[in-house]
């Protein structure tokens, strides 16, 4: 039993990691309708970010932060800005996909050339201790990574639900076309949604980076799973990822403790089908989130 | 059409254009040209496929390099028969798809004169196939798990260490410790690769026969999305010796990492590939936690070898770092090169058909990584199967402990950190 109660510890605690790398993803979506196929290896770029910074100036993973965060928002206003912008509405979803993924491509070829392809993993006090809490050993890595992914998904929430800026977000992402009339500068929404979606990928991809070795094709085995947490969490739905990293964690974590971890992923996705069967927006999907 | 709809398509389509055309180019920087010599006065081209990109990356690009130190070494003295190297290098992403049609374009497009084999055998399987159609000789020196060997290609040659013998060493100096100092349970938590799973049964029954329970065995897939629930099982059974099947850095790391933070400190821990990766390993795991972690193999940068010091460093001079740093993918790949020299020298041919007869001979090569002789199978009857320690941030030779330039293995391990 106690195997089974640390199981599903693990599956909470590693499940807001990945919520932290998904909600950028699902944000863009929500607001874009943009498939970010790059998400993966933005995540990967932030760890990088990270770990650079680590290695060069000894800054501590979570201060880093504060440099690293700014500057993948304004990567990502510059992608939108340079490739998404250009995109007709019309196949606007279909083609994001396409262009997502040669950014990726260009991403990666990056990293490959500036700091090769040999696995390296960010240090800290924190990454390889614990405490124990009822008897069992709580890595402060993964307690630090779901307080910070919780942290920065409620700043989200603040953001898009009680300020001018979010109200814009919201109506863009209800309406363009009514959110223009009544005055939303749509395009530039959609620049700063492209940010701040990109911005919130540094902290998971910090937290990823301290707990996994990681090369620059590292990003592509993300996507993934990225992209089953937002359909079950529900594109375009901030609590939906956090809900569905946590249950897709925790689904396998448990299976893999029970059962066996070959079966883990098959049992998830078999959960997956059977919501999007009763559901198909997923749990928090579209209709769900613009009603918040 | 009018002029002015295709000019809207056009533009419509331009920014994707314009990135794919970027990314190609990007892409195109990485890979070799792909020609090759027809004529008997140009160089001879030997075709491969490695994983410049994707899981395998960090293996396919030390082959590369193995690879490329072989040639700039032939090729400073003399080439082979007269003529100079070039090697045509071609990327398959780690897809076992696309590593098929890498070589069907090198042999009936490029119609390069030899081939040398891919990383892992997960490659190897599909690529030898297609070598063998061919009829070209198939030497290579990752792919040497039993299921490379299933089909019962003549026409393949792996240049290095069996690996379902890989951890036997590790095994038999477990089962020869004292009864007081042996550990009393073992773990094996191994991925579902050909190259992992057939070793660790074989180090099990070794184990089991010397009185040592084992306390966990499972599978796992080789792409896992959270690591630490199986690893923190075997730190909740405490075996006191873990055998994992990994192929890779990450894989180890999070192992090592999940240990750690659960207090858990194994006796002895042997991981069958990761820790072999130098400074990649180092670099993932943290200097302070690599301190007894062990690997098997059948070389390490500290092999007392002429051939293998000199290509240790060559590689030095040309890429920099320590000896520690050079991963054992370099000297594998190197053995290829060597192997396949030898054969077309002593056969005076290009021929791979005289290649295969000559290397099916029974004929005793020499390697980087020591002495190879193949058997029917291709596989390399001589290697001998060593186990490797860090040891003060050294890789060093511990076992067999009667072997010359073994050192004492450290036991029991220390504890992560210090």
């Amino acid at each position: 039993m106690a195997a089974l109660y640390g199981a599903v510890i693990d599956g909470i605690l590693t499940g807001g990691v990945y919520a932290l790398m998904a909600a950028g993803l699902t944000l863009i979506f929500g607001v874009m309708d943009i498939i970010n196929i790059a998400q993966g290896v933005l995540v990967v770029l932030a760890a990088y970010l990270s770990y650079f910074l680590s290695i060069r100036f000894g800054l501590d993973l979570f201060v880093g932060l504060l440099v690293t965060i700014p500057v993948l928002f304004l990567l990502g206003v510059a992608v939108e800005w340079l490739f998404i912008r250009r995109l007709r509405s019309q196949e606007k979803t279909a083609m994001s996909i396409l262009v997502t993924y040669a950014v990726a491509i260009i991403i990666e070829g990056v990293l490959s050339v500036t700091f090769g392809v040999n696995y390296v993993q960010l240090h800290g006090w924190y990454v390889t201790r614990s405490f124990q809490l009822l008897g069992f050993y709580l890595p402060y890595i993964y307690v630090f990574g779901f307080l910070l992914a919780a942290a920065l998904l409620a700043v989200l929430f603040v953001i898009l639900y009680r300020t001018r800026f979010g109200r814009s977000v919201r109506a863009s992402l209800q309406n363009r076309t009514a959110a223009q009339l009544i005055g939303v500068n749509v395009a530039r929404v959609s620049t700063l949604t492209f940010g701040l979606g990109v911005a919130v990928t540094a902290a998971g991809g910090m937290i990823f980076g301290a707990t996994n070795a990681f090369n620059p094709n590292s990003g592509y085995d993300l996507i993934s799973r990225l992209l089953a947490i937002v359909i079950l969490g529900g594109l375009g739905s901030i609590g939906g990822a956090l809900a569905a990293a946590v249950a897709m964690l925790v689904v396998e974590d448990v299976v893999a403790v029970i059962w066996s971890p070959v079966w883990s992923d098959v049992v998830f996705f078999v959960a997956l089908v059977a919501v999007l069967l009763i559901r198909p927006v997923g749990l928090f999907g579209r209709a769900a989130a613009r009603a918040q | 059409m009018s002029t002015g709809i295709r000019r809207h398509r056009i533009r419509r389509w331009q920014p994707a254009l314009w990135v794919g055309a970027a990314a190609l180019l990007l892409s195109a920087c990485g890979a070799a040209p792909s020609t090759a010599s027809k004529g008997g006065k140009g160089p001879i081209v030997i075709g491969a496929s490695l994983s410049l990109s994707g899981d395998f990356s960090a293996d396919g690009q030390a082959f590369q390099r193995g690879y490329e130190l072989w040639a700039a070494y032939v090729n400073s003295h003399g080439g082979l028969l007269g003529r100079k190297v070039k090697l045509d290098i071609v990327s398959d992403a780690s897809s076992p798809t696309q590593v098929v049609t890498n070589y069907q374009t090198l042999i009936s497009l490029d119609h390069v004169n030899l081939v040398f084999g891919p990383f892992s055998t997960l490659l190897t399987v599909p690529s030898s196939k297609v070598a063998a159609r061919y009829g070209y000789a198939f030497v290579e020196g990752a792919g040497g798990a039993p299921l490379a060997f299933a089909a019962g290609l003549h026409n393949m040659f792996d240049v290095s260490l069996p690996v379902k013998d890989d951890l036997v060493p590790f095994a038999q100096w477990i089962a020869s410790l004292p009864a007081s100092e042996r550990p009393k349970t073992a773990a094996y938590p191994t991925s579902n690769d050909p190259f992992t799973e057939p070793q660790l049964p074989v180090a099990e029954r070794i184990l089991q026969a010397a009185g040592v329970r084992t306390v966990y065995s499972r599978v796992f897939p080789a792409e896992v999305t959270d690591y630490t629930p199986i690893a923190d099982q075997v730190a909740a059974r405490h075996a006191q010796v873990v055998l994992l099947g990994s192929v890779d850095v990450p894989t180890v790391s999070a192992f090592i990492q999940a240990f750690a933070q659960q207090h858990y400190n194994p006796k002895a821990f042997i991981a069958t590939a990761g820790p072999d990766q130098g400074a990649a390993f180092v670099n993932a795991v943290g200097a302070n936690n690599t301190g007894g972690v062990m690997v098997p193999n059948g070389w390490y940068p500290g092999f007392k070898n002429a051939a293998s010091q000199a290509m240790v460093q060559a590689y030095i001079a040309k890429y920099g770092g320590t000896p520690s740093g050079v991963n054992s993918d370099v000297a594998e790949a190197y053995s290829v090169g060597q192997v396949v020299a030898q054969a077309v020298e002593a056969t005076h041919s290009l021929n791979n058909a005289k290649i295969i007869a000559y290397l099916h001979s029974g004929v005793v090569l020499q390697s980087v990584q020591g002495p190879v002789q193949f058997d029917s199978l291709g596989e390399n009857g001589k290697a001998v199967a060593f186990a490797f320690q860090w040891i003060h941030g050294t890789l060093t030779q511990v076992l067999p402990t009667n072997a010359p330039g073994s050192s004492p293995p450290v036991y029991p391990k220390p504890p992560w950190g210090s």
